[in-house]
């Protein structure tokens, strides 16, 4: 075992201390959200006590203090990506509002009937319907590149899938359902070799893996705060500034113009100009501490971790016959999506539960990965920094006590 | 372990579950309606014979969780012989009793399907308990298209 020192990154996570119907709680659903610590509470808790005020705009004292709060986390959010520049660091919502930023920013006003987006098979619905509704809106077609049964995508299927009528290749860096991690980089390079533009999905990367935009040189790149134990509500489009400088602005408002009359509008430059209206001012500067302690930890260290809790947790599940592992990748995060024979996953979630084990059971927003596998749903343990081998026993020995109850 | 949850999944609730009675298609059901609870994929067939104003028969195929596997697995058993009126009341009370909008004293009234109370502990398995009971009404009421529990 490794000398990662989980012990002391719980005790900066208040929450695993609480008990969950009397028991300790065992938080094992970290690719739905991940829980916080003590430093991101007390940076809220901070700003709104001592730093908070409207942004951009006051000459007043507080004003000035929470814009440059605002904009350090900016730089911050930079560097976690090595993005060029703050210009090419764009706040949003999270991943969601992210893609459907570009969708309707830069796709839409360029597709037309006859032309392609390209997504893969397993992609959580926050890459699939805003793809969608462009293409309803615009008579283009969405292109799917299939995966195997291992949940890895078929590259004899996708090459072959990147044609000249592709407008836009939007792919997951790691999949949430299955942990699969996708080879970004040479994806990138070939949708290059056809001037494709391409968008990765970091939802469920940014976490758990070190991603360098410069080196993986994709147009944009998108991740949600709350995942990266951040607070909610705050996300981050990275867009190449060439890329965002020619998109229209995609919300209309306060903050993202430069000069106003009724006979037209000049808009703000990068990165304001697809910041409409007041922002999550003190989420995005909690943002910026959460990203400073992951960087504290450090994420090579962090994957290495999740790595071995992973294998560990594989290594327990293929002794159980009844449990089919849904999700193989030979390259995965730290993901164990499951079932149980003749069990449902809402029954294994509900019993898991009441063990203080909090896992996700459901189709997790990826209607089409269950299908796929023809399973109605699947339970998942997703890992994150905190989580210790001694949790996966515990798991683990939870899943064996309730196929006996079923049984 | 598990002992906490034994108001939830009760032995009757296991039992069901396993032997799940009256499954089978029915060639001569007078309706016939999908129900489905995309949420956790549960997916069931109903299938009654209305004789009258009488449930001569009852059956169902799908699958689903323990909870819902239960639940329609009673139903068909307890609807059957009971006219359209009265299997309308006890879905009422049945609706009332899982969502906690009832007291206690009505558990007798609802029989065997008192086991199914538990629910009301947990507001994210309610669904389950009463996918059944809304893909009746719609047999009942001769509506064709399929029940969902998220319309």
């Amino acid at each position: 075992m490794s000398n990662f020192p989980v012990m002391q990154i719980r005790a900066d996570f208040p929450i695993l201390a609480d008990k969950i119907r009397d028991r300790p709680l065992v938080y094992l659903d970290n690719a739905a959200s991940c829980q916080k610590p003590q430093v991101v509470i007390d940076t809220l808790t901070h700003v709104y006590a001592h730093e908070y005020a409207n942004i951009h705009r006051g000459v007043h004292t507080l004003s000035m203090r929470a814009t440059e709060r605002f904009e350090a986390a900016r730089e911050i959010a930079r560097g976690f990506l090595n993005a060029e520049s703050v210009k090419e660091i764009i706040f949003v919502r999270g991943a969601t509002e992210a893609i459907n930023l570009v969708a309707q920013s830069y796709a839409r006003p360029l597709l037309q009937p006859g032309d392609e987006i390209l997504i893969t098979a397993m992609e959580h619905h926050a890459n699939i319907v805003p793809w969608q509704m462009v293409c309803q809106q615009t008579g283009a077609a969405l292109k799917v590149a299939p995966m195997n049964l291992q949940g890895e995508l078929i590259l004899e299927a996708f090459y072959p899938l990147l044609t000249p009528k592709v407008k836009l290749l939007a792919l997951s860096h790691m999949s949430n359902a299955l942990g699969t991690i996708n080879p970004v980089k040479p994806l990138i390079a070939a949708a290059h070799a056809l001037n494709i533009p391409v968008l990765v999905d970091g939802a469920q990367a940014a976490p758990h893996l070190a991603v360098d935009v410069q080196d993986l040189d994709c147009e944009f790149y998108v991740f949600s705060g709350h995942k990266v134990y951040g607070p909610s509500g705050v996300g981050v489009l990275y867009g190449k500034q060439a890329w965002l400088e020619a998109m229209p602005p995609y919300q209309g408002g306060g903050d993202m113009i430069r000069k106003v009359s009724f006979s037209g509008t000049e808009y703000a430059g990068l990165p304001h100009k697809f910041e409409a209206g007041t922002p999550a001012i003190a989420e995005v500067i909690g943002l910026g501490a959460a990203i400073q302690y992951v960087q504290g930890v450090g994420l090579a260290a962090i994957a290495a971790h999740e790595a071995d809790l992973l294998a560990y947790a594989t290594e327990l599940a293929r002794g159980i016959p009844e449990l089919r592992i849904i999700g193989e990748a030979a390259h995965k995060g730290g993901i164990l999506s499951f079932t149980l024979h003749k069990i449902h996953p809402h029954d294994i979630g509900t019993l898991l539960d009441n063990l203080g084990i909090a896992v996700r059971a459901g189709h997790h927003c990826a209607m089409p990965v269950m299908e796929f596998f023809c399973v109605p749903a699947t339970a998942r343990a997703s890992f994150a920094m905190y989580n210790t081998h001694q949790e996966v026993d515990y798991l683990m020995n939870g899943v064996k006590s309730l196929i006996k109850v079923f049984a | 372990m598990f002992d906490e949850l034994r108001d939830l999944y009760q032995e009757v609730i296991f039992d069901h579950n396993r032997n799940p009675r009256n499954f089978r298609v029915m060639e001569d059901a007078t309706r016939r309606v999908e129900g489905h609870n995309p949420l956790c994929g549960d997916r069931l067939t109903l299938y009654v014979k209305l004789d009258g104003d009488t449930i001569s028969d009852a059956s169902f195929q799908g699958e689903g969780c323990a909870i819902s596997t239960a639940s329609v697995s009673l139903m068909t058993e307890i609807i059957k012989g009971k006219s359209v009126a009265e299997t309308e009341e006890l879905f009422d009370l049945f609706h009332q009793i899982t969502t906690g909008q009832s007291v206690e004293l009505n558990l007798e009234a609802l029989g065997k399907l008192a086991v199914l109370a538990g629910v009301r502990d947990y507001p994210a398995r309610v669904k389950c308990a009463t996918l059944a009971w809304h893909t009746l009404d719609a047999a009942l009421h001769n509506r064709q298209t399929a029940v969902s529990t998220e319309d």
